[in-house]
């Protein structure tokens, strides 16, 4: 058994550590031996994560590595944007070679036990979206990307930090007045009435033709017109969330009425049972699928839509009020914050909705144990 | 004399489908006494299950008369006249089992305590305690078939209507259940009304075997066939056994036309 276990990606870093010395230093803010230094972290990181190491040790050494350069690459940029060198960019790379490899030690064989597993399951994607950020910031401010094109995410950080009493009231506006409202409404709406509509078909058959006309109505086209029905203020935007998460909830709700099988329909219908019997103890558990389904994509299609109304008219409040003005100023570290702010949130509300979808419809065979 | 509860005068059965009408029961006449246990035996198409189907009200003959306890099937249907145990098991995965044994009786409103107890009752009849708390999906099939017959069961009802229930389960696990069923029957005096495919099956079960026949369904010979109360296993093996299991074979070649 050597000591040696080369594997491609320390490998690769250490190769692209080796051209980075060819183009010192990195950046005009760092000295050649700081650079220098930089190489050397992640040379010796490289080689020694591939001796035959317990899995815990090579993982610590990658993680000083990877990470130690590329805080180092970033104090490198400071006063200095702009000035990297191919020698930045290749050590750059280098860095993000170790991270991957600690992923990939991280993950292991797939032979975990539960408990890391789960340690697993979270570090992963949380690593990856770091090294999105590092490598954002590094190669923007590196590079020296105009700050309209794309801020650099110190940026953005630091303007959330410094407009959270502004982000706090356009979430309020936005989020907990149109959002949830529409979003409830629409849902809640559109649930009843494909309830309605199944018990008198008639309806169904009127009400479909309708649905699809409207859920192909430009959303661009009503936002207007709902408001000078409803005013400026949330009202208007909270009207848009409606008409855009009825039809989703309604078309869905009534695809899962019919999911359930002959057999367990007649099965029911050997029991005597009536049409409300029927619904309560058997077609609405199997709805529930398509009737997650449909709240997931309404929590999507809510955000968006209330962000988009904002366009056309509101308060001086509001994400998508300031998104559009914050655009016209150049701001655009400011529209980035409301970004962020809005993927958080979309982030959120969908894994709540996917954790309750587990637990609701454990018995499907897609989340069965 | 035993009183008569199933009773079909010349029925008629045609299913309109786009390929055009499909004659599925063409003039069944056939008297069904309380206590009996009649096997419905036949090729694959030869209305069998429509048969049954017409039993329990799940589908309307388009000609002639049917009754169940002297009345119609819709109101036999109503008044929760038979227990009906489906090919497959058809267990709501939502449901632990005890739930899914309980539902015709949530339905038909009864109260928590009795619905407890014809819970444990039934499943301890088909030698199910032990397995309340699992879901569907956690059972092996032969043991989701049993619980299906135990919610059958539950409802306590005078007929039991199953179709093909042991199809789809290995030799030795219906081998077993054939056993029990047969106790059940003995102890409670039950109807049954059994489609099977299998000769054995329907010998060893049964007081009387209907042969049907395809195209259009019709019933070919009404077998008796009474092996004595007390049936073993191993009764499948006597002369007595071996004649009828001849005589059901006979009879379903002679309904059977291979020249299409
Ligand atoms: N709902 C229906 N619509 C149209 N045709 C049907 C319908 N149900 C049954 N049939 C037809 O009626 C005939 C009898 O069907 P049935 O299911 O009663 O046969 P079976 O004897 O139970 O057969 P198997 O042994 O395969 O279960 C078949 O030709 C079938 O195609
Ligand atoms: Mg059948």
């Amino acid at each position: 058994m050597s000591l040696f276990r080369p594997n491609w990606q320390a490998l690769a870093a250490l190769l692209a550590t080796l051209l980075s010395l060819t183009a010192l230093p990195y950046t005009a803010g760092m000295s050649a031996q700081f650079s220098l230094a930089v190489a050397v972290l992640l040379a010796a990181g490289a080689i020694v994560s591939m001796l035959r190491l317990a899995a815990g040790l090579e993982a610590l050494v990658l993680l000083v590595a990877s990470f130690g350069a590329a805080s180092m690459l970033i104090a490198g940029l400071a006063g200095a944007t702009g000035t990297a060198s191919a020698g930045y960019f290749a050590s750059l790379v280098a860095a993000w070679l170790l991270g991957w490899r600690l992923v990939t030690v991280l993950s292991g064989d797939g032979s975990r036990t539960g408990q890391t597993a789960g340690i697993v399951a979270i570090t992963v994607p949380a690593l990856f979206g770091i090294w999105v950020l590092i490598l954002w910031e590094c190669i923007v401010r590196g590079a020296g990307v105009p700050f309209v094109l794309l801020p650099p995410p110190s940026a953005i950080g630091l303007r959330i930090g410094n407009s959270l009493p502004i982000l706090a009231a356009d979430f309020r506006q936005t989020v907990l007045k149109a959002v949830l409202f529409g979003y409830v409404v629409g849902s809640l709406t559109g649930f009843l009435v494909a309830i309605l509509a199944d018990r008198f078909r008639f309806f169904a058959n009127g009400l479909l033709p309708v649905g699809n006309m409207v859920s192909a109505l430009p959303m661009i086209g009503i936002a207007p017109v709902m408001v000078i029905w409803f005013g400026f203020d949330w009202q208007s935007k909270a009207a848009v969330v409606i008409v855009m998460t009825f039809f989703p909830m309604l078309v869905n709700t009534l695809a899962g009425l019919a999911a359930s099988s002959d057999m367990e329909r007649d099965l029911m219908r050997t029991y005597g049972a009536g049409h409300w019997q029927v619904l309560m103890k058997l077609r609405l558990h199997a709805a529930m699928p398509f009737i997650f389904n449909a709240l997931k994509i309404n929590s999507t299609l809510a955000l968006i839509g209330a962000i988009v109304a904002e366009f056309f008219g509101t308060p001086i409040v509001g994400m998508g009020f300031r998104i559009s003005t914050e655009v016209g100023r150049m701001n655009l570290d400011m529209v980035w914050a409301e970004i962020a702010l809005a993927a958080v949130v979309g982030s959120l509300f969908y894994g709540a909705l996917a954790l309750l979808e587990r637990t609701v419809t454990f018995w499907h065979p897609s989340y069965r144990r | 004399m035993p009183e008569t509860v199933i009773s079909a005068q010349n029925l008629d059965l045609t299913f309109e489908t786009n390929d055009g009408p499909v004659h599925a029961l063409k003039d069944i006449t056939l008297d069904i006494a309380e206590g009996e246990f009649v096997s419905l035996i036949g090729p694959s198409g030869c209305g069998k299950t429509t048969l049954l189907r017409v039993i329990a009200d799940l589908e309307k003959p388009t000609g002639g008369t049917m009754s169940v306890n002297g009345m119609t099937p819709e109101q036999a249907r109503l008044a929760r006249a038979y227990g009906y145990v489906f090919q497959q098991a058809a267990l709501l995965p939502w449901r632990t089992i005890e739930d899914n044994v309980g539902l015709p009786l949530e339905v038909m409103g009864l109260d928590r305590a009795t619905r407890t107890e014809r819970i444990r009752s039934n499943l301890a009849l088909v030698n199910l305690a032990g397995f309340e708390k699992k879901f569907p999906w956690q059972l092996s099939g032969g043991m989701q078939q049993r619980a299906s017959i135990a919610r059958a069961l539950a409802v306590e009802p005078a007929m039991l209507l199953m179709d093909e229930p042991f199809g789809a389960l290995d030799e030795i696990v219906r081998d077993h259940l054939n056993e029990q069923l047969l106790k059940l029957w003995a102890k409670t005096k039950k109807t049954v009304v059994f489609v099977t495919h299998s000769i054995p099956e329907a010998v060893f079960l049964s007081t009387r075997i209907v042969v049907m026949s395809p195209r259009p369904g019709r019933i070919h010979e009404i077998i008796d066939c009474d092996l004595g109360p007390d049936r073993p296993l191993d009764i499948r093996e006597t002369p007595e056994f071996l004649k009828i299991a001849h005589q059901v074979r006979e009879g379903l070649k002679a309904g059977h036309s291979y020249d299409e």
